[in-house]
Parts: structure tokens; C-alpha cells; sequence
């Protein structure tokens, strides 16, 4: 018998025709989690992997007794040591939740009460579980505080949540989960807010807390690299049914079901350049995934009046001692103002044609220099400079219009990038009318048109509201306003990074393809070293406002110059062992022999 | 095929859904809905003409509603103490208290948005010396700010155009004490979106900030701004009623619900209450039902309280 057994387990969500299917037109019950059994045993880490709305966080919640309503489990059990407890009445399932489970949130900004200490939220939560005097409980707040990885624990224990960095509350929300020394620990995407370097820093400690103290853990998450680092099995759930469970190397390694096999395909690789993502079959339908191969690009509206002159030597992007300050605080006075220096005298250039990478963690200045270079901000100092023309200099309107049809902009969020109250026909056709670039409307509506099956979406799109699209979808048409006005420069701030996995790997296609036929240039700005390796041609690495690092991808990843750099790639999760099922690599020699990319290869670095 | 679509998305969208489950709503809407009604068709549906001073006949005045023993058939709430009919009284009473409700409605949404949209995305000084303002008149009750507006006004004025602008004068004054509420709301959805990529987008291809305010961002702030012009109609009722009520509104020769109340209050003592309780009832239930269908607006249209 497991510590953790889940039988059977069956959640819905009732709609407005009550629970059951839907009758009459009114929404039926939504099934949330369909028969799904799970296990989990002393000292072991169970991974549980889906993209959004598998139910993963649904099955957590359901073991803690945490079930949004109106959200109900309609069959199955949670048993816990072969006691079942998702019967229990809410106080007999209060000494079982925090005392016998703990649990751990995705976001330590908003779990811990930010009017107690740190110390007080501690040791309130042991009096009221284990029954302890004030001051054991502030003793073991103390130890448990120096386990987790906190220097100074005493002094800590009197701060407030506030006074810790994001890394250090999510520690501190570890220690609130393990203080009455639970058998069982949920923890529910608990490095998703966080910076690579923290992420690899607490999962190396949860992993140690769940060895030592014989903890069993359910980790959920949507990412691969997360559940290859640390957990020692793995369950795929996939729309509420669990698809394939088991051991962790294998299910990685070897998968069975076809989903799985498509789950592992889409992960960006660290060691080894794709030229296309596999198409995946389980992942939300792209209707008329227009064949680019084909497309008579002269016809089109994207493959008419390309030619924006001879190609010069110079680079197409010159972006020259560029810096921004922002100020935090402002006063009446010069001397009490507090400023950022969000970018510091920051230089490179973009060549005509390539795929530019900027990566660094969150705060280092990359998407701020996306938006000087757009324009969207003013630098403090420094210059951008655009095919041969300064546009940070630029005052005159019509030389400043015809710059801005050819930068467009990709953002990170597709739920904010579109307005919510225009149909897609005026989203996409904005920049078109706005430029008066096509002579009807007739004309337009039909450029519309041709974008967004471009981008993979039907006609049907057409008269929809945003909100009617999934997030993958929604970046399919940010992309297609993008396009719009026939742009020669993307700027790509983030496309994926608030994507599954999946629909991820279906957008990096998308921009390749692009890319390719268009000959467009890119700056491709992630956080993610693997999706980079991917996309770019050439990468710089940020930190702090500075670009300490320029490199040929190739070239960052082998050798990388800079101890920044170096550190950031010794943080990639090791996914060497991931089933190669299926992928088309691109080697070094591909890339040389590609008539295509042979010159951009061969050029020495700037 | 455009009205029968709008009509079934109107049918299966979340705000009709609510609104036939709640009971609360229906009513007052069906209350609000009759006095509207009966506002707008008085001239047909009223017996009498009360602003007709031809057909008013002062033996007639101070009679009791039907219902009492010295009722007469022809009024059938009573008179006033000019001999007017008080159910046509209201009926034609409710019609300027609406108008002007309305009207100061409106005046006080264009004021309040246009100047939170500014303030919300131009920020910095102009942001400070429109909240400032702001704040100076949210220090004094709205009621007190439209006094001194209407007492400045009837000061410039020419003594014998004071009855026939007092409408517009009323409007004017109760329209400007209202437009801060609208401005601070609207400033406050207007720096959330103008921060949001869509807006970003917008600006990318080159589109000035007035066009991106129209276009972008006047639409999504527009959601909050009619819950409180719901709740806002009321208030500007209420106070339309109570400057008449104190001889400072609407002249008692074309009355509106608060002259009628004021009117009858002189003769509350002799007996004579139809003539202001008749008006008061009717002033409640438009006042309540009116703000009651703002309550209900406002937690539908609040994702937080589904």
C-alpha cells in the first residue's frame, strides 16, 4: 500500500444546465479529470506533466480538499495511508491538510500574509498543528529556516515577506509547507515565477528535503526540463485522462502513448539544432496550415515589392551606446530622485537577413531595449540606427511613418497584444488601413485574408473577437498583424513564453518558415537558452542593463566566452536522455551546405 | 440575419443570463421601465394638462385622492393647491426630473471621461493638476457644489430669464459636481490598458495618442463608466429633487417631483399630504429602482462576484 493512492479519481464541473451533459443549448458539466489513478510512495518524487487545462492543478487541489467550487468530485478516492480522507468532514480535514500534507504555490508573492513575519506565519502554523510551546516552535522555525538555505535565520525570522527576493520567499514557503513535518508535499508549478538560476537552486532543494525526510512529493508542472531534473517518476496527463505513468528515464526516454511522444518531440532541445519542430498531431487544430514551401510568394501580398534596395554592407540595425533610465521615484528635487539604469551603453548590430538572440534573466534589460529600438520608448542616451537612417534623431513625420512600416513588433502576452473589443478583420487590417497601403476595402479584406491563412487560421477567424482563441492562436494573429505592412524587421519579444509546450514548438515553426521565405530579420528576445539555440543565428547576453556577451549560437553554446554565460548554460536542465523519435537535426555541416544560410554562417562575427 | 444574430448572442451571453436570474433586477427594471414609459407618453397619457394654466381652475384645488370622501372622479390622486391634477403633475413631474437626470448625466460622463482618459495616459503634471482639482471638489458634498453653481448662475443671470434657462442652469450645475467619480475611474482603466500590448501595438505603426484613446482605449474603459452612470442617474435625480425641493431648481409653474414635494410640504400641517406623498412615492421608486438595476449591473459586470 502507497502512502498516496488516488483511485479512480473523477472531477467535474457543473454548468448552467447542472451537472451532466449539456441539454438544450445550456453548457453541460465539464469534465475535469477523467479515471485518473496515481500513486505515491515514501521519499518519492511524482511528476505530473500536462500542458494547460489537462487538470493538473485540479488533482492537487483534490487531494488537499481544495476543489474550486463548484467543482466537485463526482467519483473515485484519496486515500491517505490507506485512510480515505476526500470523505472528511472541512475541521476533520484541517488537521490533515497542513499538518499530514503540505503544500507549496506557483507564486511565492502572494502566499505568504504580508502583515506577519516570517517567524509569526511559522510558528502559528506548528502551535495550531502540533501542539508545541512558543518557544520550540520559534526553535524549530529557526532549524527549519537554516534548512531550507536561509543565512542569518534569526535575524530572518523577524522579517517581513516583502523584505525577501522571490527565490527566498519560495524558500521560506518550502520551510511554512515542511514545518509540521507533513508525509505528503504538493507542490504546484513552485519555480515557474522564478529565474533559471533560483529554479535550479530550489528544486535541488526539494529534492534533498524529500530524500532526507523520506517525503513523498507530487511535483506538477508543464515543464520537461523540471521533470527531468528532479522527479523519479512521471504521470502525463493529457485533457483530464492520465495518457502513460511510470518511471521517469523511461517515460522521457522511451514514451508509449502518441501524445507523450508528441509532448517530448516539441521540448526545445539544449544540445542539438532543429530545422523544424516534428508536427505534432495531439495539439490544437491549425486549419489550412498553408504549405509555405508552395506558396507562390510573387502573388502575394507578402511576396510583392520585397526589394528595398541593394543589399549595402552595412547592417541593417546599428544600435550604438544605447542606454535608459528610468525613473522610480520622483521628486521635486534632482538629488531625491531614484532612477534605473534599465540599459546601460549597450552596442550591436543586426545584419539584413539573420536571426538576432538577446537572452538574459527577467530585469536585465532586454525587452526594454526591444522598445527603444521600436520606438515605443526614448532612450536616455546613445542611437538606433535603421538601415543607414538615426530614428532616435528622426523628427520628420513622413521619413518616421515609413520607418514604422518596417518594424513591426511580436509581444509576449496574445491576451493583452489584442484589443479585445475589435474583431480579428480590424486587428489584423489596422496597420493596413492606418498606412493606407491597400487602395479598397475590398482589397483589404481580402489581404486580411491571405495573412491569416498564412499564419495557419481560417476564414472563419475573420469576424471573431479575440477572446473566442486560444493563446496559441491569438500569437497566430498577432504575427499576422504583425505582418501586415509588410515588415523588414520583427521583433520578437518572448512570442513563446507564455505558450504550452507544444503550441510553442508550432510558433517557433511558424516564425522559421517566415523567416525563411521572407527573408526577414528577427530580434528574437527569450529568456530561454534552448529556444534561442533554435531560433538564432547570432546571440548577445544580457544581465543587469549590460551586454557582456556576442557569439555565432553555435559558437556561445561550445565555448562560451563570459563566466555569466557560462553559468547560465551549466543551469540547463540535461534533457540528453529525451527520446530523438522523429526529429529532423540540423547539424553544423546542414548549416554550411545550406545555400541559404551558407553566407550568414560563414560571416565572421561583427 | 444581423438582429436575429445580435438578438441570440444577446439571449445566450452572460448579462442576460443574470438578469432573468435575479429577481431584484427584473422588478425594478420593470418599475423603471413604467415610469420611463409613462414619462415619455404623458402628453398622451395624462388626463390633464398641468403646465396648461387655461385649463386649471383654482375651485378645484387641495381636492383628496378618489378614494377619500370628498374625492372627485376627474382627479384621481387629488389636486395641489392650483387645482392641477397630481397624477398628471407626475407624470409630467418625473418627465423633467428624467430629462434633467439624463441630461447632467451625460454632461458629467463626457467632462469625467474625456478628463480621465487625459489624465489616465498623458500622466505626470497634467495627471497632478487634473487629479488636484479632483480632489478640491471631492472635499465638498456634490449637493453644495451645485448650489454655488446654480447661485452664481441665477447672480449673472437676467432676472426674467432665470425660470426659462433654470432647466439648463440645473443641468449645468449638477452635471459639473458629478464628473469626478467618472474622471478617477476611467484614469484608473486607462493606466492599466495603456500599458497593455494591444496599445503598444497601436502606437508601434505610428497612430497618435488621440486616435489610440478613441480607438483602444475609450471602449475598454467604457464598462465601469456605465455602472456608475446607472447609479449616477439616480443621485442626479435625487439632487434635481432636493434643489427644487429647496426653491432653487425647476419654478413651481412647470413642476418637477421635487417642486411638487416642496409645494406640498406647505400644507403637510393642514391635512393636505396626497400632494407631496404622491410625488415623493413616485420619486423613491424611480430613485430605487433605477439604483437597484445599477447594483445589479455592476456585480454582473464584476467577474469577481459570478
Amino acid at each position: 500500500m502507497a502512502l498516496l493512492d488516488i483511485e479512480n479519481l473523477h472531477i467535474e464541473f457543473p454548468g448552467r444546465g447542472g451537472s451532466g451533459p449539456g441539454v438544450d443549448g445550456r453548457r453541460g458539466a465539464t469534465v475535469a479529470i477523467q479515471q485518473v489513478s496515481l500513486s505515491l510512495d515514501k521519499g518519492e518524487i511524482l511528476g505530473v506533466v500536462g500542458e494547460s487545462g489537462a487538470g493538473k492543478s485540479t488533482i492537487g487541489n483534490a487531494v488537499i480538499g481544495l476543489l474550486q467550487p463548484p467543482g466537485k468530485m463526482t467519483a473515485g478516492a484519496v486515500m491517505l495511508d490507506g485512510q480515505r480522507i476526500d470523505t472528511l468532514k472541512p475541521p476533520a480535514f484541517r488537521k490533515v491538510r497542513g499538518r499530514r500534507i503540505g503544500m507549496i504555490f506557483q507564486d511565492p508573492l502572494t502566499s505568504l500574509d504580508p502583515l506577519q513575519t516570517v517567524g509569526d506565519q511559522l510558528i502559528e502554523t506548528m502551535q495550531v498543528h502540533l501542539n508545541v510551546s512558543p518557544a520550540e516552535a520559534r526553535r524549530r522555525a529557526l532549524a527549519l529556516l537554516e534548512s531550507v538555505g536561509i543565512d542569518e535565520a534569526a535575524l530572518r525570522l523577524n522579517q517581513y515577506p516583502h523584505q525577501f527576493s522571490g527565490g527566498m520567499r519560495q524558500r521560506v514557503v518550502i520551510a511554512l509547507a515542511l514545518c509540521c513535518e507533513p508525509e505528503i508535499l504538493i507542490a504546484d508549478e513552485p519555480t515557474t515565477a522564478l529565474d533559471v538560476s533560483i529554479q535550479a537552486q530550489i528544486l535541488d532543494l526539494l529534492r534533498t528535503l524529500c530524500k532526507e525526510k523520506g517525503v513523498g512529493m507530487m511535483l506538477i508542472t508543464h515543464d520537461m526540463g523540471v521533470i527531468a531534473e528532479i522527479t523519479d517518476r512521471v504521470a502525463v496527463l493529457y485533457r483530464g485522462v492520465l495518457v502513460e505513468q511510470g518511471p521517469t528515464r523511461k517515460i522521457l526516454g522511451d514514451p508509449d502513448h502518441p501524445y507523450t511522444r508528441s509532448l517530448i518531440s516539441a521540448v526545445p532541445r539544449p544540445d542539438i539544432k532543429l530545422r523544424r519542430f516534428p508536427m505534432v498531431s495531439y495539439i490544437e487544430g491549425v486549419e489550412a496550415p498553408g504549405d509555405h514551401g508552395n506558396l507562390a510568394m510573387a502573388k502575394s501580398w507578402l511576396g510583392q515589392h520585397r526589394n528595398f534596395g541593394v543589399a549595402s554592407d552595412q547592417p541593417l540595425v546599428q544600435v550604438d551606446d544605447l542606454g535608459m533610465r528610468f525613473v522610480l521615484k520622483n521628486a521635486f528635487l534632482k538629488r531625491n530622485r531614484v532612477a534605473l539604469d534599465a540599459v546601460k551603453n549597450v552596442s550591436f548590430a543586426i545584419r539584413e537577413g539573420e536571426v538576432f538572440g538577446l537572452v538574459g534573466e527577467s530585469g536585465s534589460g532586454k525587452s526594454t531595449i526591444a522598445r527603444l529600438i521600436a520606438g515605443l520608448y526614448q532612450a536616455s542616451h546613445g542611437s538606433v540606427t535603421f538601415d543607414g537612417v538615426n530614428v532616435t534623431q528622426q523628427r520628420d513625420a513622413a521619413a518616421m511613418q515609413a520607418f514604422r512600416r518596417q518594424i513591426q513588433m511580436v509581444f509576449q502576452d496574445p491576451f493583452s497584444s489584442l484589443n479585445p473589443r475589435m474583431r480579428i478583420l480590424d486587428i489584423v487590417a489596422e496597420p493596413i488601413r492606418f498606412h493606407k497601403l491597400a487602395s479598397s476595402e475590398k482589397s483589404t479584406r481580402q489581404i486580411v485574408s491571405g495573412l491569416l491563412d498564412y499564419v495557419g487560421l481560417g476564414d472563419r477567424a475573420l469576424l471573431r473577437f479575440p477572446h473566442e482563441f486560444s493563446g496559441g492562436q491569438r500569437q497566430r494573429i498577432c504575427i499576422a498583424r504583425a505582418l501586415a505592412t509588410r515588415p523588414r524587421f520583427l521583433i520578437c519579444d518572448e512570442p513563446t513564453s507564455s505558450l504550452d509546450v507544444s503550441i510553442q514548438a508550432q510558433i517557433l515553426n511558424l516564425l522559421k518558415d517566415l523567416q525563411e521565405s521572407l527573408g526577414l530579420t528577427i530580434l528574437f528576445i527569450s529568456h530561454d537558452l534552448p529556444v534561442i539555440r533554435q531560433m538564432c543565428d547570432r546571440v548577445g547576453v544580457m544581465r543587469h542593463g549590460e551586454l557582456l556577451e556576442v557569439a555565432a549560437t553555435e559558437t556561445l553554446f561550445s565555448s562560451p566566452q563570459h563566466a555569466y554565460t557560462q553559468h547560465l548554460l551549466s543551469l540547463m536542465p540535461a534533457l540528453d536522455f529525451l527520446s530523438r523519435e522523429g526529429l529532423d537535426e540540423q547539424t553544423n555541416d546542414l548549416i554550411l551546405n545550406d545555400p541559404g544560410r551558407a553566407g550568414r554562417a560563414a560571416m565572421p562575427s561583427l | 440575419m444581423m438582429a436575429s444574430n445580435f438578438l441570440s448572442r444577446a439571449y445566450r451571453s452572460d448579462l442576460f443570463y443574470s438578469f432573468i436570474h435575479s429577481p431584484t433586477a427584473i422588478l425594478s427594471a420593470l418599475v423603471a421601465m413604467a415610469i420611463i414609459v409613462g414619462a415619455l407618453t404623458a402628453p398622451l397619457v395624462a388626463p390633464h394638462n398641468p403646465f396648461d394654466l387655461a385649463t386649471l381652475d383654482l375651485l378645484d384645488a387641495n381636492i383628496p385622492p378618489v378614494w377619500s370622501e370628498n374625492g372627485d372622479a376627474r382627479f384621481m390622486l387629488g389636486t395641489d393647491d392650483q387645482g392641477r391634477d397630481m397624477f398628471s403633475a407626475i407624470l409630467y413631474g418625473s418627465r423633467i426630473s428624467l430629462l434633467v437626470g439624463i441630461a447632467s448625466v451625460m454632461f458629467s460622463l463626457v467632462i469625467g471621461v474625456t478628463l480621465g482618459l487625459i489624465s489616465g495616459y498623458a500622466g505626470g503634471r497634467v495627471d497632478s493638476v487634473i487629479m488636484r482639482i479632483a480632489d478640491v471638489q471631492l472635499s465638498f458634498p456634490a449637493i453644495l457644489i451645485a448650489l454655488l453653481i446654480d447661485g452664481i448662475a441665477r447672480g449673472l443671470l437676467p432676472r426674467d430669464a432665470q425660470d426659462s434657462l433654470s432647466l439648463y442652469v440645473l443641468i449645468f450645475a449638477i452635471g459639473i459636481s458629478g464628473w469626478v467619480q467618472y474622471a478617477r475611474t476611467v484614469r484608473g482603466a486607462t493606466m492599466v490598458e495603456r500599458n497593455k500590448e494591444y496599445v503598444q501595438a497601436a502606437r508601434l505603426i505610428g497612430m497618435k495618442p488621440f486616435m489610440v484613446l478613441r480607438r483602444h482605449i475609450l471602449p475598454n474603459v467604457m464598462g465601469p463608466v456605465l455602472v456608475i452612470a446607472t447609479i449616477h442617474l439616480a443621485v442626479a435625480i435625487i439632487t434635481e429633487a432636493t434643489l427644487s425641493f429647496l426653491g432653487v431648481g425647476i419654478p413651481p409653474t412647470t413642476p418637477s417631483l421635487g417642486t411638487l414635494i416642496r409645494i406640498g410640504n406647505s400644507y403637510l400641517f393642514s391635512g393636505d399630504w396626497w400632494i407631496s406623498i404622491f410625488p415623493g412615492i413616485a420619486l423613491v421608486l424611480l430613485a430605487l429602482s433605477v439604483n437597484l438595476l445599477g447594483d445589479w449591473l455592476r456585480d454582473a459586470l464584476n467577474p469577481k462576484l459570478r
